[in-house]
């Protein structure tokens, strides 16, 4: 649905709302020769043309004008990212290596390590083939823990605190349905990962849904962990609303900027969408993961209904605030392919690639949620981001383009057998072959840094130059001033270095002439003193 | 008694450092001080001393310190009351008096939504009121190198006070008049947005009547204009008052000014500087000089007392002008109408001359803002940043984007941005001369005159143009700033912040057009502070004729040497030159000047407006200087623009439209015309006027700064650089200049710099503690599951 309510508000760029709307559709309807007709529609003409949609970028199709519509019937074959023949001199599928990565988290260790019990997708089919778990659960009592977690999302480990060793793990809600069920396994294993970093106090244990749900969830044999059955646990709800209160508030975002912005109630319109309440909910709780992370106190369990929405959103959120290898560009790609994509964040359901039902209940911009909840982030702290505001755009670009195969598919499983990673192009190529383009000139690395955003609405702006960068009346400054003085500066800054280096060699060719010569100041360069 | 626990240290007297700061909360986490500690310690070790401030050595407490504190809590608070402070120093100003103290009083500090006090002295001088507490040597860092020399951050003028409340067994209530009961707790609401809280408990009860009573007498009570700080300080003061030489701020307070400003914007071919009201023979209202269109007959200056006459404000280099008027007095008799009707008939063919010459008359005072309206929306606007505590800003901050909307302040901002333009539009794509009318034409003409001064003429945007035009607009403009700021408190309701509606205004420009002011933001907020700093006379008159008739002394005892009033333009009186730094932009860049030859086309120096509606068929509107004036003369002698007087409304809003979005669809010249975004995401909030005293709003090591100090970091090492190669060139030794920098160790810096005086020492996050509203409508849309998509057919 998100694709195709953001799309909405970009089609000004055209002056007939319907060729956009069909172009849709079109593209993915069997190529048969006729227009579909209704009796009586009879066609007038026709034309081919390049639909260049702000999404897909260009579409090459042809404009059928019937009595009663425009229809714009795409020329490409479903899901261009098979058809991409874009050749990068990157490869970014081979950007993100789970071993790789748990290997620079300090995994394994003696609490921690890495099963390939999923390798065939068979204790899981959403998770990845490569898990992190309890040195001390073995294969079978991870078995026995997935028969009680919600599409067997056990939890394994997402993040470990490299000081405290304080760890995030993820999972999906337990099947304690309205019986109030209890699987000795999975309290014990909880227990476990409490005692993974010697802590004697209790884990903490967020569940992203508000309590009303997760108690109404019981009803479908879903739940929460009760302080019964867990002793050593504390459960937290962190009222983050599902899905579809998420889809209709962005849908609510494009009425007030689209095709007019809301000029004299402007803030109100903006408070009645919900849109900047869920995103400070978001990173309320991000915040409060990272905070008891990072304070060392006890480990986190994080989950939702099924933990491939909120909960990756929770998780990468605190792994961004507390890991500032994230905020790199690579960083947060691998943080894009770990938590999002290896774990089974539904992209194919949440954005519909190629599925003509819009109405879908399951689309969703949670994604873009988390994209925003990140350009928040990045717009509190502006020095904190390898990465600019251009590449969080290009990346919900490509979010919804199909043009590479980064986002196709729900889980690891069904990519490996449409042998995604062969067959099409990874974002991460386009991206990392043309680095500069997405960089912050004021990055300044620092590692160990902490970040918490404030999560007050008097922080949290509309991301205008997202959602209404299609309207020529709100023109945003680009490139931003500040960031354009800057790189004058640093090229400045090159040319002055280059012009001293030239300087000195003249100066110490003429030195070494004459050797009568004044000396330089004290902050004469080393490499000139030795001339003597 | 008094040496029990820590505060006692040797009877708290002759002790390096008094020790008062201590805990009201026992349930406060011990760690957080502990760090605070620490954190003071490395920070003025680095810094050096102040001389201002007589503070001893840094803290250095023991790392056991604050717990015992919080055991030994309520016992010190009992044992308090007779430790004397000695060792905090008052500064007195010259000519401050000291009126009130009171001793033993906790002033509240929010740290990590915790509460914490410091004691300290309570005292009232006929300036001020200041709390002289301990906690001062926190702040011995990098940030309060941003320190007002007149004003410390424990300190409240007088004229800042806004409100004061008393906290009675709980419950808060405005104090005012005589008090029958003296409340345990003073809250002090400031204009400046800062928020006091005094715990009086513990102080003893004469002296808290003392206090109570001083400070809402001296703040509250109505004053006489001659009773006014300004006086006292500057007979004090009289020898010691530098001005700066640098200040070039054109005063406007001589004939030559005038003509200055006259020959600046080339207005001198159609008006006259007049001095028909030296000594305010005519008018008080009025400035001893003022500029009034060539024909206009002097004496009908005097006819009415100068009401009815257009005053010239300035004008643009295609000609047309920007003038005001002050309203007629109003009449019942029609013999007397009439003769109003012809007097006006008569002054309007001085201006309205076509083809050569258009004017369009705005009456400001009707269809436009009412000052009611202004006053009721700022009143409730403040109050959204007048935050007690924690739990209030998160309560609010639910229904922060509809407690913002109903307050209108944004929307008034929005219509006077939008008044401007229409104005800018009239006069720049019409050729129109504009007349502003407002019954005494000194607020909302002031207000739009320099808005518009501000959006055409880049001289404005300036440091001294900006501060010129202030002079020329509000200062001799005549605006009521005694009144309108309420410093005698003579009058409520004449209470009309329109003055910072004008730095509201100015902000959003300048926040949506960063390199077109050589001023910053902290500038605009540190003018709006010094609305209430009475030793500035910029902000204390009504009128030039209401100073200059109180600049003579009172009484005989001295020679009759006029009072030297400082103005607020002397940033040196209140900014050592490195915290001035903060006031100026650094992505601001001159305007390259033009050689000798150019400056005949200085006229046309706005080129990239010429493509506006009027003036689109020209092919290339950036060069031909000589094109663009044959087209005006053609169009002139056409009389093309007769038929734009006729315009409906309808038309009017046209061509405002196609005027703004043709203007914002080009790249932005910062030294031409400039127009602000007026669509509703686009005006924003003053966050650092408004929300800098907030803590919890703060963004620890982030904000604007951060990348802003980023910048000047890198221009410093430009600049060295380039000292390196000049050195080089000239194989001379030159003078080391270290270009001043504020902003080091800027990672920490907090997003209120440089005003987080309430600094968070800690990292801990700050979560809001308010929960989920409901919401309404989509409860349904909350209730349904997740989903039941079966995984399998993917």
């Amino acid at each position: 649905m998100a694709s195709a309510s953001t799309s909405k508000y970009n089609s000004h760029s055209l002056e007939n709302e319907s060729i956009k709307r069909t172009s849709r559709d079109g593209v993915n309807r069997d190529l048969t020769e006729a227009v579909p007709r209704l009796p009586g529609e009879t066609l007038i003409t026709d034309k081919e043309v390049i639909y260049i949609c702000p999404f897909n970028g260009p579409i090459k199709g042809r404009v059928y004008i019937t009595n009663y519509r425009l229809y714009l019937r795409s020329l490409e074959t479903p899901l261009f990212a098979f058809l991409n023949e874009e050749k990068f001199n990157v490869d970014g599928w081979t950007v993100y290596n789970p071993v790789e990565e748990y290997r620079r988290q300090g995994l394994p260790n003696h609490h921690w390590r890495i099963t390939f019990i999923n390798k065939c997708y068979e204790l899981c089919d959403t998770y990845p083939a490569l898990l992190v778990v309890p040195y001390r659960a073995s294969d079978d009592d991870l078995r026995r823990v997935a028969t009680f977690r919600s599409r067997n999302r056990i939890p394994v480990l997402s993040w470990i605190h490299p000081e405290n060793k304080t760890v995030i793990v993820r999972c999906s809600q337990p099947l304690v349905g309205m019986s109030g069920k209890r699987n000795k396994d999975d309290e014990k294993y909880l227990d476990v990962i409490r005692e993974t970093n010697k802590q004697i106090s209790k884990l903490t244990i967020y569940d992203a849904r508000p309590s009303v749900n997760a108690v109404a969830n019981k009803a479908t044999g879903g739940g929460y962990e009760s302080d019964d059955a867990y002793h050593n646990a504390e459960l937290f709800f962190l009222d983050i609303h599902n899905i579809h209160v998420m889809r209709e508030s962005l849908k609510k975002v494009k009425d007030i900027v689209y095709p007019n912005v809301e000029e004299s109630h402007w803030l109100s319109s903006l408070e009645s969408t919900h849109w900047l309440e869920h995103i400070k909910l978001v990173l309320t709780g991000a915040i409060q993961v990272a905070d008891k992370v990072s304070s060392g106190k006890s480990s986190v369990l994080v989950h939702c209904s099924d933990g491939w929405d909120r909960t990756a959103q929770l998780t990468s959120l605190a792994m961004l605030m507390l890991d500032s290898f994230y905020r790199s560009i690579e960083g947060f790609e691998i943080l894009v392919q770990k938590e999002w994509i290896s774990f089974g964040h539904k992209f194919a359901s949440r954005i519909g690639h190629g599925d003509k039902n819009h109405t879908d209940a399951d689309r969703s911009p949670i994604f873009l949620q988390f994209i925003d909840c990140v350009w928040q982030m990045s717009k509190q702290f502006p020095t904190a981001f390898e990465f600019n505001e251009q590449f969080l755009i290009i990346i919900l670009d490509h979010l919804y383009s199909c043009r590479f195969g980064t986002f196709l598919f729900n889980c690891e499983s069904a990519r490996e057998r449409q042998k995604v990673t062969e067959r099409t192009v990874s974002l991460w190529s386009l991206i990392n072959s043309n680095k500069e383009k997405f960089k912050n000139p004021f990055y300044t690395k620092e590692i160990n840094r902490v970040l918490y955003p404030v999560a007050s609405m008097r922080h949290l702006e509309l991301w205008v130059n997202y959602y209404i960068r299609w309207n020529p009346r709100i023109k945003q400054q680009q490139p931003n001033p500040v960031e354009q003085r800057y790189m004058e500066l640093l090229a400045l800054r090159d040319e002055y270095i280059k012009r001293l280096e030239e300087l000195q060699l003249a100066n110490s060719a003429k030195l070494s002439d004459p050797p009568t010569s004044p000396s330089s100041p004290s902050q004469m360069m080393p490499h000139v003193q030795t001339h003597f | 008694m008094l040496g029990k626990g820590v505060v006692g240290g040797g009877g708290g007297t002759k002790a390096p450092k008094p020790s008062f700061v201590s805990y009201v909360r026992p349930e406060t986490r011990s760690c957080s001080v502990a760090q605070t500690g620490m954190q003071w310690c490395d920070l003025s070790s680095l810094q050096p001393q102040p001389p201002g401030l007589k503070q001893s050595s840094c803290l250095s407490l023991p790392s056991s310190w604050d717990y015992r504190y919080t055991q030994h809590a309520q016992e010190i608070h009992t044992n308090e009351k007779e430790v004397t402070e000695k060792e905090v120093t008052l500064h007195l100003l010259p000519g401050e008096q000291l009126l009130c103290e009171a001793s033993t009083v906790l002033k509240y500090v929010q740290e990590d939504s915790c509460q914490h006090g410091v004691y300290g002295r309570l005292v009232c001088t006929d300036f001020k009121i200041a709390f002289l507490g301990d906690d001062e040597s926190a702040l011995d860092n990098d940030e309060t190198q941003f320190k007002n020399k007149v004003i410390g951050e424990n300190d409240i003028t007088l004229h800042c006070v806004d409100q004061i409340y008393g906290v009675f067994d709980e419950k808060k209530k405005t104090l005012f008049g005589q008090l029958k009961k003296y409340p345990e707790k003073l809250i002090i609401h400031c204009k400046d947005l800062r928020v006091f809280q005094f715990c009086l408990r513990y102080t003893k009860e004469e002296e808290v009547k003392r206090i109570v009573s001083g400070i809402i007498h001296h703040t509250q009570a109505p004053k006489l204009l001659k009773r006014l700080f300004l006086f006292s300080y500057a007979t004090a003061a009289q020898n010691n008052t530098v001005t700066d030489p640098k200040n070039h701020t054109v005063m406007f307070d001589t004939l030559k000014d005038w003509c200055w400003e006259l020959e600046r914007t080339k207005g001198n071919m159609k008006y006259k500087a007049v001095s028909v009201n030296e000594g305010y023979k005519v008018c008080e209202r009025l400035p001893a000089y003022f500029v009034v269109p060539t024909p206009l007959p002097e004496e009908n200056v005097q006819r009415f007392q100068g009401h009815g006459i257009p005053i010239w404000c300035w004008s643009c280099h295609n000609g047309s002008a920007l003038l005001k008027m002050s309203a007629l007095p109003k009449e019942q008799d029609d013999g007397i109408l009439q003769i109003q009707k012809s007097f006006l008939d008569g002054i309007y063919k001085t201006i309205h001359r076509p083809p050569y010459e258009i004017v369009k008359t705005e009456d400001l005072s009707s269809n436009f803002l009412s000052l009611q309206e202004i006053q009721t929306a700022y009143s409730k606007f403040k109050q959204l940043f007048l935050i007690d505590n924690s739990t209030e800003f998160w309560d609010t901050d639910i229904k922060w984007f509809s407690l913002l909307e109903s307050s209108s302040w944004l929307d008034i901002i929005r219509r006077c941005l939008k008044k401007a333009i229409e104005i800018t539009e009239c006069m720049e794509a019409q050729n129109m001369n504009v007349l502003l009318l407002e019954e005494n034409a000194s607020d909302l003409c002031c207000l739009i005159s320099s808005l518009v001064q501000l959006m055409m003429d880049p001289h404005c945007r300036t440091r001294i143009g900006f501060q010129s035009l202030i002079q020329k607009e509000w200062v001799m403009g005549g605006h009521c700033f005694l009144d309108r700021c309420n410093h005698l408190r003579q009058n409520d309701k004449e209470e009309v912040p329109v003055f910072l509606l004008f730095l509201d205004c100015v902000w959003q420009l300048v926040h949506q057009h960063p390199p077109a002011f050589e001023f910053t933001e902290t500038y605009l907020t540190v003018l709006s502070d010094s609305l209430y700093i009475p030793i500035f006379s910029t902000f204390f008159f009504n009128s030039p004729h209401q100073k200059d008739t109180n600049m003579g002394r009172e009484g005989q005892d001295t020679q009759s040497k006029p009072l030297n009033l400082l103005t607020v333009w002397d940033w040196s009186v209140q900014f050592e030159p490195k915290a001035q730094t903060l006031l100026k932009n650094p992505l601001y860049v001159e305007k390259p000047k033009l050689d000798k030859g150019q400056r005949k086309g200085m006229r046309f120096k706005h080129q990239r407006q010429l493509s506006l509606p009027l003036t689109q068929s020209k092919s290339s509107p950036k060069r031909g200087f000589f094109r663009e004036e044959t087209d005006h003369l053609i169009k002139n002698l056409l009389g093309k623009r007769i038929s734009k007087l006729i315009n409906s409304s309808d038309e009017l809003q046209d061509n405002f439209r196609e005027f703004y979005d043709s203007w914002h669809s080009k790249s932005t010249d910062y030294h031409g015309l400039l127009l602000p975004h007026i669509e509703g995401p686009e005006i924003k909030v003053w966050a650092q006027r408004y929300l800098r005293w907030i803590p919890e709003a703060q963004i620890l090591g982030g904000g604007q700064v951060a990348t802003l100090s980023k910048l000047l970091e890198m221009m410093e090492e430009v600049q060295s650089l380039q000292e390196k190669i000049d050195e080089r060139h000239h194989s001379q030794q030159a003078p080391q200049a270290e270009a001043p920098c504020l902003l080091r160790n800027s990672a920490r810096l907090s997003s209120l710099f440089p005003f987080a005086l309430l600094q968070r020492h800690s990292s801990k996050p700050v979560l809001p503690t308010s929960g989920w509203k409901a919401l309404g409508d989509e409860d349904d849309l909350a209730k349904r599951e997740d989903e039941f998509v079966d995984l399998g057919d993917v």
